[in-house]
């Protein structure tokens, strides 16, 4: 409620008793995904939630520990289905940790290209969707043209558009080809200039603040109590990012800044998305500019499954093509948690091996399981219509909810 | 990175020992992460210590799950718990064991709110009761489900479906 | 002025024409204008939506195929495009949504887990929607590329068009609900 007298809003529900309660969902389409939210609702104003989620629990953490390790990687792929490589390499730097191998420094510098293409993917999903909710259908349109670029490149270095499968334990399964190469640097050139555009396009405009400052905040304190991490939690004030506080694959050979918020609301959380892009177009660009000549994979026979030619003429080759495939590779026993930046936050990969052929426990940190929970308290008080905008700022992915 | 989890190993262990109310706890390393084990009875109290206490201000707590070791007796079920200090970048973990029947843990619901949803899920897939958990139910499953489907004496498909053949599947 | 129309002759039933007229068959021209106007309700759970969002977006643009306009409410759509998994929690969801549909009324799996449950062989995943609802065009891949999205929706359009006006009263169509418990 005073949320709304903070906006000149008079409210004309005062003596209204009787409470209504509206079912949002879980097909809902202005939801983006298949949750439910009961609602309790004080005429357009929100009383209460209670959420259901698990419409689309699929058993990710059953399925890791009945399969052999290289099948594990299209789970991952499925997960956080909009920045998919993120996810797919998080988990193969997991097994990396586990057997102590060494990348090679042009593969991670090839990993860091693609993972930053695939948080430019996401963001692209999540602020398009954000101006879409508002009522800007032009953004949605008009940058979705770029993500099919993004997905164009991946497609040239691996064959898919949207679950990749590009990562294997090492490294790559192969290097960028010349036209991808081609792709991104037109990529790299073409989008900065639609990025501005779509930026002047909501920025500063009247309805989109008027739909979007003070609506759904959250201070630091609750947003870290309740786990948030990610652009989520940046947009609260806090500059925790793990590709600077904990770095992996090369992340401290590159200069960017972490952009923060301050009310955690839902401008601030478009804006720090919108801003994290033009990071991450920067760390591609010194990525290409640093980029080291050598093998794009480890040497690590166990793991990498060999050349197609190979299998066919030499033994060796063959017997660990054989090996791998079936899942009869020894990997050694411990316990290692490893986390990357993912598109939404924190996304952490426990495992546990006891040196079978399938991970004994493997738990999935899912930084959208995490911070969902906030969302009955983000929304109360607030108009139908703003909880929704909310729901939509916090990129809520099931994928990854639900596991 | 090894010098410093070194440290916070180090730190731990002697912040551990300065409490006295604390059986002797070992705090191992594994890969980058120092670890220990502490008695159910006692996880609630040292993690509020531990996220209160201004020489430790491990206030962020990353992640939780449940754990089924089957062929360990009197220490079935594990719930580990896993804390971040934002500030100076370092990481613990603990595990608490239970026997089988009826496993249960304090919650810790009252430290982290974050803490609800994973409980849930703990409880969903294993069956782990939480005491004093706001709202322990059913999360990811439906409602009606009448077993814990993570436990490990369970399949991983579904026993009463009938349209897959799996002569060809070598299952 | 000049006001005869042309008529795309790939789109134009068979009919005999002469002078000023065009005779042909009822069934013929509702197929047409069914074929070419359907108002599909996208049920988007996971992967397979944000390919169907690819697929609605401008590169691929659905509206080509007399799509313009996605029907988010199912009492007004014609066609369910199921695009990803479904839970077994989120089954009797999706037979609600099939139930309020009015005829005539197709349905599109998109994607391995709506087709078969796909790699999700769990306890949890429904193995197919076709346990719960009639399929009439199933869409492999994981996700599907947009351009197979445009065939199987092109399928459709056939079936659309080639089925006829009742196609509720046909006994092969009266034994699919009645094996579904369908009213």
């Amino acid at each position: 409620m005073s949320y709304l007298k903070d906006k000149g809003i008079e409210v004309a529900y005062k003596e209204i008793s009787n409470l209504n309660t509206l079912n949002l969902g879980p097909t809902h389409p202005a939801t983006h995904g298949i949750f439910q939210n009961v609602l309790t609702m004080n005429g357009e104003i929100i009383e209460d939630s209670v959420q259901t989620i698990g419409y689309i629990h699929r058993a990710f953490e059953k399925i890791a520990e009945r399969r052999p390790y290289a099948q594990i990687t299209v789970l991952t792929d499925r997960m956080n289905y909009c920045s998919s490589p993120i996810n797919n390499f998080g988990w193969h730097m997991t097994v990396e940790k586990l057997i102590g191998c060494e990348v090679p420094k042009r593969a991670q510098y090839l990993r860091v290209i693609i993972m930053e293409l695939a948080r430019i993917a996401d963001h692209i999903i999540c602020d398009s969707v954000i101006a879409v909710d508002t009522g800007a259908l032009t953004g949605f349109t008009y940058l979705f043209q770029w993500r099919e670029k993004i997905y164009e490149i991946y497609e040239e270095i691996c064959g898919a558009r949207l679950t990749t499968n590009m990562g294997r334990v090492g490294g790559l399964e192969r290097d960028f080809t010349k036209t991808a190469w081609t792709k991104l640097n037109a990529f790299l050139k073409g989008f900065p200039a639609v990025l501005e555009e779509f930026e002047q396009l909501v920025k500063r405009n009247r309805i989109f603040m008027d739909r979007t400052v003070n609506v759904g905040s959250i201070s630091a304190q609750r947003a870290l109590d309740y786990g948030f991490t990610g652009p989520n939690l940046r947009a609260a004030g806090v500059d925790y990012d793990v590709r600077v506080a904990l770095p992996y694959s090369h992340y401290e050979d590159f200069s960017f800044s972490i952009p923060i918020g301050e009310n955690g609301d839902t401008y601030d959380r478009f804006m720090v998305r919108l801003e994290e892009m033009k990071e991450s177009l920067g760390i591609i660009r010194q990525a290409i500019d640093g980029l080291p000549e050598g093998p794009f994979h480890a040497d690590v026979p166990d793991f990498y499954l060999p050349p197609k030619e190979d299998v066919y003429n030499k033994m060796e080759a063959l017997i660990y093509h054989f090996k791998i495939v079936m899942g009869e590779t020894d990997v050694p026993k411990g316990t290692v948690y490893h986390s990357v930046e993912g598109g939404n936050g924190e996304l952490g990969f426990y495992l546990i091996s006891d040196g079978g052929r399938s991970p004994y426990r493997l738990h999935f940190r899912r930084p959208c399981f995490i911070y969902y929970q906030a969302y009955p308290e983000m929304i109360k008080g607030s108009l139908l219509s703003d909880a929704i905008l909310t729901m939509s700022s916090m990129n809520v992915i099931a994928g990854e909810l639900d596991a | 990175m090894t010098a410093k989890v070194q440290e916070t190993a180090q730190k731990l262990q002697s912040f551990l020992d300065s409490l006295s109310w604390l059986d002797k706890t070992e705090v191992n390393i594994e890969f980058d992460f120092p670890e220990a084990v502490v008695d159910k009875s006692k996880i609630h109290a040292l993690l509020q210590e531990i996220k209160e206490n201004p020489s430790m201000g491990f206030t962020f707590l990353t992640t939780l799950c449940g754990i089924h070791f089957p062929s360990r007796t009197g220490q079935e079920f594990c719930v580990m718990y896993q804390l971040h200090n934002l500030y100076t970048n370092e990481r613990i973990r603990f595990y608490s064991f239970t026997q089988e029947g009826n496993p249960t843990f304090a919650t810790i619901t009252d430290l982290w709110p974050a803490a609800n949803w994973m409980e849930r899920e703990a409880f969903d897939f294993y069956g782990i009761h939480f005491e004093g958990h706001p709202n322990l139910t059913r999360i990811l499953n439906v409602e009606d489900m009448d077993y814990h489907p993570l436990r490990k004496e369970y399949r991983l498909e579904d026993d009463t479906r009938t349209d897959k053949d799996d002569t060809y599947f070598g299952r | 002025m000049n006001t005869s129309v042309t008529i795309d002759p790939a789109l134009k039933p068979e009919g005999y024409e002469g002078q000023g007229f065009f005779a042909t068959r009822l069934e013929n021209l509702v197929g047409m204008a069914r074929k070419n106007s359907l108002w599909p309700l996208p049920f988007a759970t996971s992967c397979c939506g944000i390919e169907f969002m690819a697929t609605m977006g401008s590169n691929y643009d659905l509206a080509r195929f007399g799509m313009e306009r996605l029907s988010f409410s199912p009492r007004q759509a014609d066609l369910l495009i199921v695009a990803g998994t479904v839970a077994k929690k989120l089954g009797p969801v999706l037979r609600q949504v099939y139930e309020q549909m009015a005829e005539p009324r197709w349905v599109i799996a998109m994607g391995a887990c709506a087709s078969s449950g796909g790699v999700f062989d769990t306890y949890s995943v429904l193995q197919g929607i076709d346990k719960i609802i009639p399929v009439d065009v199933y869409i492999p891949g994981c996700p599907p590329r947009p351009e197979q999205l445009i065939e199987g929706i092109i399928k459709i359009q056939e079936l659309v068009q080639t089925e006829g006006i009742d196609r509720r009263s046909t006994p092969a169509y009266q034994e699919k609900i009645a094996k579904y418990n369908l009213q």
